[in-house]
């Protein structure tokens, strides 16, 4: 059993006069066996949530805490993160020239699982889990992510959270860029996660599709850094209805009037 | 197709966003590694009205006196340190010559010509007074050749390993490859020397030929050479150049082409640490149509006057139409100290090309690569030996002996210490 709190999170990114705040105040709790879907427009700042929470250098935590079982996690390094069970699923996931997947791989379990795994079982954990992506065998000797498809990137991402068995799993924009035929054989591959064991899943995304496949516990609206409203699955439908609009407009409204306020306080 | 829309330089196109130090364009010195990214933007022409011209005719001799005694201020010696190269240059004669330690497959035969063979007169000529001097200094050729339509069934493997003589030992090696034969030759430079050594490669109709190029000196080597290519019609070359020891190492390749539809694909790694200078200049030449250029060269850099130097110059001729070609050069400084030049120049004379491009870019670790692969759990530390072993292994593969490839990553991996865990992945051959 997991927990991730996310208290009153304030992230800037950018130095000095250039600091520009994304996150203004983000409250968010995943359990273990729950599935959080969050859901909002383009540069409200999702993906920023997702890095800040795995430790991206660039941004800046300004104000707030994210715990995980109670340990600081603001206060642990990157990798630290991943070892203490925190995976994300990057939106662009990164080329590493001349490292081959199976290297990288094995490389992650053995850091992940303090040990090196049993070359045998390992081998054959591998093929399984890249036959159930449906993913040819040869992709483990391509470089990482170098050349691979956007769909071939995705379900890399996948296969990394299958086989690194991660205690919270941050899906940022999975769905994005597949086909129908992908989209439905990463999100077998989530639920296989999630019918395995108590991994609490945050899905980022910015459409519902996903969210056939994927059924989510609680549906967070995400605008402009942070969350207007939550509900159940039916929230889902309703944005699929309705999209964004009256958020956007609400929130536009509620920073020019706390901007005003603010000005007022430091005059 | 015109040039103007298919010339690009795609430094910033080539790392993620927000890559930081190792994403400038190659005219903006990396920022805070104390090393500089050169470029020579001025010197293209890519068509249209801003022509200025057919650049000049780059001089080439047999005659050393032809090109003067180099001061060091001239654009082809501007980079090296002259009194370094000084012993090769001053061209002392001896009877020195490399004794090849030769593994010859069935199909490849070894000879030796004299200084007077009709078959030197036809080499391309040196290009430098160093080149000229090598070769005269020679005394003829040694000579490997390979018969039309042969498949050779392993490598033809040169060895040379250098045994610490004051003399500077001339060389002169020509390879000659009949037409639609396959054939990879290794050329491999161990031990203590001082060499200059001219390589002539013949690449007849429709061969297949790939050279690879092992500087693993002893430390205290000084090597220069000139390297030519003559790639026959349809013919595909390619080269690998692997560059790791020795005091100062300085190579020149040319690439032409006598035929339409050859191909060339020119690869480079060098690891320079503290003094060493190792400087690379190419030179492709498309003069004829439909043919192509591929060229990647990558280096790393660490210790306090590490130094490394990268000249890729790209040239198409008014009649080499459909040409397609692209260079890259990539420098990871990994200390401070150290400096990589690295100056691509594309000079384009037809619009009518299928591509041309060049991107350069120096700088320190990708912090993208890095966070990607911290965030799977992996220390920081095991994360950069992984992404400079990666560096490296993205050329070292393309070498395509997995005996060879080991070897060198493990000189590699030696020079930037222990890998945990890491030693016995093998580098994986691209599929
Ligand atoms: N490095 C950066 N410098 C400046 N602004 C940035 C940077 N990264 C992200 N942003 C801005 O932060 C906002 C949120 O971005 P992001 O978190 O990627 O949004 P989302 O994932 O919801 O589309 C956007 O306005 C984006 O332009
Ligand atoms: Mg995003």
């Amino acid at each position: 059993m997991s927990v991730l709190e996310i208290r009153d999170l304030h992230v800037t990114v950018g130095e000095g006069d250039d600091a520009k705040e994304i996150l203004r105040g983000v409250d968010l709790t995943v359990r273990s066996g729950e599935t959080h879907a969050i859901m909002g427009p383009n540069g409200s700042g999702k993906s920023t949530l997702a890095y800040s929470i795995a430790g991206h250098p660039k941004y800046t935590i300004t104000g707030g805490t994210v715990t995980l079982d109670g340990e600081d996690v603001l206060a642990m390094t990157v990798d630290e993160r991943a070892r203490a069970g925190l995976f994300l699923a990057m939106q662009y996931p990164v080329e590493v020239p001349g490292v081959s997947v199976s290297n990288f791989l094995r490389t992650a379990a053995t850091a992940v699982k303090g040990e090196a795994p049993k070359l045998r079982t390992w081998v054959k954990d591998v093929k399984t889990e890249m036959a159930g992506l449906e993913m040819d065998p040869t992709f483990a000797e391509r470089n990482v992510n170098e050349g691979f498809s956007g769909g071939e990137k995705k379900r890399h991402e996948i296969l990394q959270m299958r086989l690194l068995k991660p205690r919270i799993a941050i899906l940022d924009e999975t769905d994005s860029g597949l086909d129908v035929d992908a989209l439905r054989i990463v999100s077998e591959g989530v639920n296989r996660t999630r019918a395995e064991g108590d991994v609490g899943v945050l899905l980022i995304t910015h459409y519902t599709r996903i969210l056939r496949y994927i059924k989510p516990d609680f549906v967070h609206v995400f605008v402009a850094g942070r969350i207007v409203e939550e509900g159940g699955p039916e929230l889902a439908d309703k944005l699929e209805s309705e999209g964004y609009a009256a958020y956007v407009k609400d929130s536009n409204e509620v920073a020019s009037a706390e901007k005003a306020a603010a000005e007022v306080a430091s005059a | 197709m015109s040039a103007e829309n298919t010339t690009t330089t795609l430094a910033g196109e080539l790392f993620a966003p927000g890559v930081g130090a190792q994403a400038g364009p190659p005219t903006t010195p990396a920022a805070g590694t104390g090393s500089a990214g050169q470029a020579t933007p001025g010197s293209h022409s890519h068509g249209g009205p801003a022509r200025t011209g057919s650049p000049a005719e780059r001089l080439t001799s047999t005659d050393p006196d032809a090109f003067g005694v180099p001061t060091g201020r001239e654009e082809t010696w501007r980079f090296t340190p002259m009194k370094r190269v000084r012993v090769l240059l001053d061209g002392a004669p001896s009877d020195a010559h490399p004794s090849w330690d030769a593994d010859l497959p069935d199909g490849a035969e070894l000879s030796r010509v004299e200084a007077d063979d009709p078959m030197l007169k036809g080499l391309p000529e040196p290009v430098d007074r160093l080149a000229a001097l090598t070769r005269q200094r020679a005394d003829g050729a040694t000579v490997v050749r390979v018969a039309a339509e042969a498949q050779l069934d392993r490598p033809v493997t040169l060895g040379f390993s250098g045994a610490a003589g004051d003399d500077v030992v001339w060389g002169q090696l020509v390879v000659e490859v009949g037409a639609f034969a396959q054939a990879t030759i290794v050329l491999d430079h161990t031990g203590l020397a001082r060499y200059s050594g001219g390589v002539a490669v013949l690449v007849g109709d429709g061969a297949q030929v790939t050279l690879v190029s092992v500087q693993d000196w002893a430390p205290g080597a000084v090597h220069g050479g000139q390297y030519d290519t003559v790639v026959g019609r349809d013919a595909t070359f390619k080269q690998v150049v692997v560059t790791l020891g020795g005091d100062l190492v300085r190579l020149v390749s040319n690439v032409q082409y006598s035929g339409p539809g050859g191909s060339a694909d020119l690869y480079g790694v060098y690891f320079a640490d503290e003094t060493q200078h190792q400087e690379h200049r190419l030179w492709v030449d498309h003069a004829v149509p439909h043919c192509r250029s591929n060229v990647l060269y990558k280096g790393a850099l660490q210790g306090e006057d590490a130094r490394t130097v990268w000249i890729g110059d790209v040239r198409i001729r008014p009649a080499a139409v459909g040409t397609e070609t692209y260079e890259l050069n990539r420098n990871l400084v990994l200390t401070d100290g150290a400096r990589a030049d690295s100056v691509p120049n594309l000079e384009i004379e037809t619009g009518e090309i299928v591509g041309a491009g060049h991107a350069s870019a120096t700088g320190r670790f990708d912090d993208e690569q890095l966070f990607y692969l911290c965030s799977r759990g992996i220390d920081a530390e095991t994360a950069r030996r992984l992404v400079v072993r990666g560096f490296f292994a993205d050329v070292v593969q393309h070498i395509g002996l997995p005996e060879l490839q080991d070897r060198l990553m493990g000189t590699i991996e030696a020079r930037l210490g222990a890998l945990p865990g890491l030693e016995e992945q093998p580098v994986e051959v691209p599929a």
